[in-house]
């Protein structure tokens, strides 16, 4: 028995599937957020295997990507959040789906 | 990578974490949903050890369990009325669909590439990364910076009340 790179590549492509199915199919706006989280850290995962496996040069730079997903993740997530509970104060809601000022 | 210890952790780290994303999927109330959250994050990171990244998995555990979690939860209490009882929209069908489409041909890729691997452990130490992130990505890193303070000083006026404003616009 061994693991090789299919491995985590796997795990890495269904749980961004399953982060892509929570974000499109929550109706909380958090819930939304959660889905992308999963995603990024799908692709987190795959990086990370790559840097791992792969026949490179300089395989660090797999790593070093991470650290940037994980700086823009944090970035997104402070923001979107902030977003969820303004919206909340003035809509009494973060349902997606009641959030349609802009449709005509 | 071989070994019979490396296959057990394989195995249940990947049960773990699918079974927690899962959770996150089926959970109607967000609290619930953001304790499956952690579990997957703390899953990955385990992924992470054993693709030898101990830095990167401490730090996973420090910025997506202590930081982004939190954060999550913060924003949950804050919105009382809006964390239970969430069912799906109008999309969860086609969502279901075009996820399992997608897995389907990330499976296929995944599975009908003949990869070109290395099986030794290219043994990258946290310092390596350092060095990386101040030589050659050095720009990148500074614009994350810049990135970090505006999504801050953004957070900070989103989240201001309307009286909080007009304290300001007297001072």
């Amino acid at each position: 028995m061994s693991v090789d790179i299919e491995h985590f590549l796997t795990v890495g492509a269904l749980l961004f599937a399953v982060g892509l199915m929570v974000a499109l199919s929550k109706r909380n706006a958090i819930g939304v957020l959660m889905g992308v989280e999963l995603m990024l850290n799908a692709v987190n995962l795959t990086l990370i295997s790559f840097s791992r496996f792969s026949v490179s040069e300089r395989p660090i730079t797999g790593h070093t990507f991470v650290v940037f997903v994980l700086t823009v993740a944090a970035a997104e997530a402070a923001v979107a959040l902030a977003l969820a509970v303004s919206v909340y104060r003035n809509r009494d809601t973060i349902d997606v789906d009641q959030i349609n000022l802009l449709k005509s | 990578m071989e070994g019979v210890g490396v296959t057990i952790a394989f195995w249940v780290l990947a049960a773990l974490t699918l079974i927690a994303a899962g959770g996150v999927m089926v959970s109607r109330n967000l609290l619930h949903a953001v304790l499956f959250l952690i579990v997957t994050f703390i899953g990955i990171a385990g992924f992470f050890v054993l693709l030898s990244a101990a830095f990167l998995a401490m730090a996973q555990i420090i910025i997506y369990v202590g930081a982004i979690a939190v954060l999550i939860l913060f924003a949950i209490l804050l919105t009382p009325r809006a964390g239970r009882g969430n069912s799906e929209t109008k999309f969860a069908l086609p969502a279901t669909l075009l996820a399992i489409s997608l897995a389907a041909v990330f499976l296929f890729v995944i599975h009908d590439t003949d990869w070109e691997v290395v099986q030794e452990d290219p043994s990258l130490a946290a310092n390596q990364l350092g060095e990386a992130l101040v030589g050659t990505w050095v720009v990148p890193f500074e614009i994350a910076s810049v990135l970090l303070t505006a999504a801050l000083v953004g957070a900070i006026m989103l989240v201001r009340t309307p009286e909080e404003e007009a304290e300001d616009a007297l001072a």
